[in-house]
């Protein structure tokens, strides 16, 4: 039977976007202009990379030693005066914070960035108990609007353009129509915020790093909306992959120094905020999630994906991300760094997502933690075709391909007869049935191969 | 020093002339070259889909084909990564080694191995080089804008020595230009555009050439230069290096 998926793949999503030529232009320059905003950073730092291989190596001594650093981080946590909680996968972790929400009797509350309740899909999860979710970061306020999930880990609203972040502003927040002004916009969703957050008695924040030596972690921002939300809350619920442990504080200064370089060309974000002790009648949840991560630190092949430090910055390089959009690859993290998360959260729903890459390599050079992303393309292909989810036609077709080419007779046949039906019959392969045709020309079909040529010119000497 | 020639399928199929230019050349500069008759492909369209199990027959043919020579030299970048990172066979692993060893796209074999300094070839116009990502970011032909290092780059050293040719700038150096194997009919919107925009900046900046290490990258490209009537045209940088006065 052909495996079938509940949603379309990346392909088709992708030549959906495509029908608007200018758009994918806009959204393919704004993210290059990203990507040179990181070149020139780097370009700042003589050891560069130096610190890439460091961070590698750093996170290369975390996965070697988890067990060991989450241990310590709880204990250093709970010394703290915080309460850690365990989750072994998104429904633990959506249930906890449940929980915890219903204890404090709140129906509406605040959440800073968080791609890990993305991943859980916390939002729906509360929603469906009648708990609202406000997101307090602007872009993704922007997509929640909208009814979208973010297309883009770092700027989840990349997709949309001004104009049309103005009518989502004017519907929703009742600003004028047509005012498409970004300074007047953000001053409006300024506003609109402030009285969620002063209203919010939970907030919710992601974690970029924890630290094992201290129990701390680590949330960074550009607009200030995760301490906004943590410090006027009564509860304050950190939810955090187990990854995203770091061994000592010193290690920050690694991490941080290339966290924003990548991400979006800024020397570090505007806040790095350090959480470490509950305030004075508060609270502090930390809840650690594994959800597929012990499953993918076992696969070796595919264990440094673990280092990943979300900077997206493999997503703005991506000449295929930026002329597909974030949407087409149907998974809470898109791009490169999606296409090999994706298959270990469900091989089956994101069979796909290897092949959306031409394995140009570009996303492994800019990631900061040195992931060798476009060889773990390569090999999930490998693991989802020997799991079985290929479409049978395209099985066939590699069967048949491998039939030829290891046979040298069976080619040059083949080779010669192709060749002449093209002359010849030209329609046969220019035709609508052909992908290959629909926008480029075949090849020329010469007379005599390169094989012809030899043996008739050289070998008759 | 014995040269096995190796031309990847698909050269062998539509582009014998790069063939004949990368024999030409390496004749030219010395080398005893020999194309082992009844070779066929490298597997990568398989590895590349998911189906590396199936390449065991092209491995044996290739290992069959190649072992007894000093050096393996292909006009393709990206047929001779494969090779590199993936031939292994199983009761000829000595000679599959020394296969992944001693192969070489054709330009490092010229600028590494043969170290040539100079050519006499000519050809008077304005061309620019597409970095196939496989020689470029696989093979390390040339420096990856995305990485705080040293500029240089083989296939440029090689083109300079060309009289007459003047080498364009591109606004986007090593830009994929969306060929990727299977990728350009299983993902055919997002390659074509690649393509297309590969093309609008060779324009943008004036070549009347599109030069590279792959013909593969090349063929997606002319296919789309083809369509759009474009006067510009694609050349493997063998056909440029052995372009004659």
């Amino acid at each position: 039977m052909e495996p079938t998926t509940a949603h379309k793949e990346h392909a088709e999503l992708a030549e959906a976007f495509n029908k608007d030529e200018a758009r994918v232009d806009w959204h393919d320059e704004t993210l290059w202009w990203v990507r040179q905003k990181r070149d020139k950073m780097a370009w700042t730092l003589p050891e560069w990379e130096d610190l890439r291989e460091t961070a590698s190596q750093i996170k290369f001594n975390v996965l070697g030693n988890l067990h060991d650093y989450l241990l310590e981080f709880e204990k250093n946590a709970q010394l703290n005066g915080a309460t850690v909680h365990w989750a072994a996968d998104a429904k633990e972790h959506n249930e906890i914070v449940l929980k915890l929400l219903k204890e404090q009797g709140v129906q509406r509350m605040v959440k800073s960035k968080s791609m890990l309740t993305e991943e859980c899909h916390l939002n729906p999860f509360l929603a469906e108990h009648g708990i609202e979710v406000i997101d307090t970061d602007l872009g993704e306020r922007i997509v929640q609007l909208a009814k979208e999930p973010p297309s883009h880990i770092v700027l989840p609203c990349i997709h949309k353009k001004k104009e049309e972040i103005g009518d989502l502003f004017h519907i929703h927040l009742g600003t004028p129509a047509g005012n498409a002004d970004p300074k007047f916009l953000t001053a409006a969703a300024r506003l609109h915020l402030r009285k969620e957050f002063i209203q919010s008695r939970v907030a919710i924040t992601g974690v970029n790093f924890a630290v094992a030596e201290t129990g701390e972690m680590v949330v960074c921002t550009n607009e200030g909306n995760a301490d906004m939300g943590a410090h006027l809350a009564d509860v304050h619920i950190a939810c955090m992959g187990i990854e995203k442990i770091i061994p000592q504080r010193k290690h920050l200064g690694v991490f941080l120094r290339l966290l924003a370089r990548s991400a979006t060309g800024q020397p570090i974000t505007t806040y790095s905020s350090h959480f470490r002790k509950p305030g004075a009648g508060q609270q502090l949840h930390i809840v650690l999630v594994d959800n597929g991560r012990s499953r993918q630190l076992g696969r070796e092949e595919f264990r440094n994906s673990l280092k990943c430090i979300r900077c997206g910055a493999c997503m703005n390089t991506c000449p295929v991300y930026r002329r597909s959009g974030g949407h087409s690859y149907h998974n809470a993290v898109a791009g490169p760094i999606g296409a090999i998360l994706a298959p270990n959260l469900d091989m089956k729903e994101n069979a796909d997502l290897p092949f959306a890459s031409t394995l140009c390599g570009s996303c492994s050079n800019v990631c900061p933690v040195k992931i060798n992303i476009h060889e773990q393309l390569y090999q999930w292909r490998q693991v989802i075709v020997q799991e079985g989810y290929t479409k049978t036609s395209k099985k066939a077709s590699m069967q048949m391909m491998n039939m030829v080419l290891s046979r040298p007779t069976v080619f040059k046949t083949a080779g010669g007869v192709g060749r002449w039906v093209m002359r010849h019959f030209p329609g046969v392969v220019n035709n609508g049935m052909n992908p290959w045709y629909k926008q480029r020309d075949m090849p020329a079909a010469p007379k005599e191969s390169f094989a012809d040529w030899y043996k008739k010119n050289k070998t008759a000497k | 020093m014995k040269v096995g020639l190796f031309i990847p399928c698909y050269i062998d199929q539509f582009y014998p002339q790069v063939g004949i230019a990368t024999l030409s050349l390496l004749e030219k500069l010395g080398c005893e070259v020999v194309y082992p008759q009844g070779q066929t492909c490298c597997g990568q369209p398989m590895a590349n889909s998911g189906f590396e199990h199936l390449t065991g027959g092209c491995n044996d043919l290739f290992v069959r084909n190649f072992a007894d020579f000093d050096y393996i030299v292909s006009p393709s970048g990206s047929c001779t990564l494969h090779i590199k990172d993936h031939l292994h066979v199983h009761d000829k692993e000595d000679a599959a080694t020394h296969i992944r060893q001693h192969i070489y796209e054709l330009s490092e074999f010229l600028t590494d191995v043969l170290q040539v300094k100079h050519l006499t070839a000519r050809f008077p116009h304005k061309v620019g080089i597409h970095q196939s990502c496989h020689g470029q970011r696989g093979l390390h032909l040339s420096q990856m804008t995305e990485l705080v290092a040293a500029p240089y780059s083989k296939p440029q050293q090689l083109l300079q020595m060309v009289e007459g040719l003047e080498l364009i700038e591109l606004s986007r150096k090593d830009e994929c230009c969306g060929f990727g194997g299977t990728f350009c009919v299983f993902e055919e919107a997002v390659s074509v555009k690649m393509g297309k925009d590969r093309i609008a900046d060779h324009e943008k900046h004036g070549a009347e050439y599109i030069t590279g290490n792959d013909v593969s990258c090349l063929m997606h490209l002319e296919g789309i230069l083809k369509r759009q009537q474009s006067k510009v045209k694609v050349l493997h940088i063998a056909e440029i290096l052995n372009a004659a006065f």
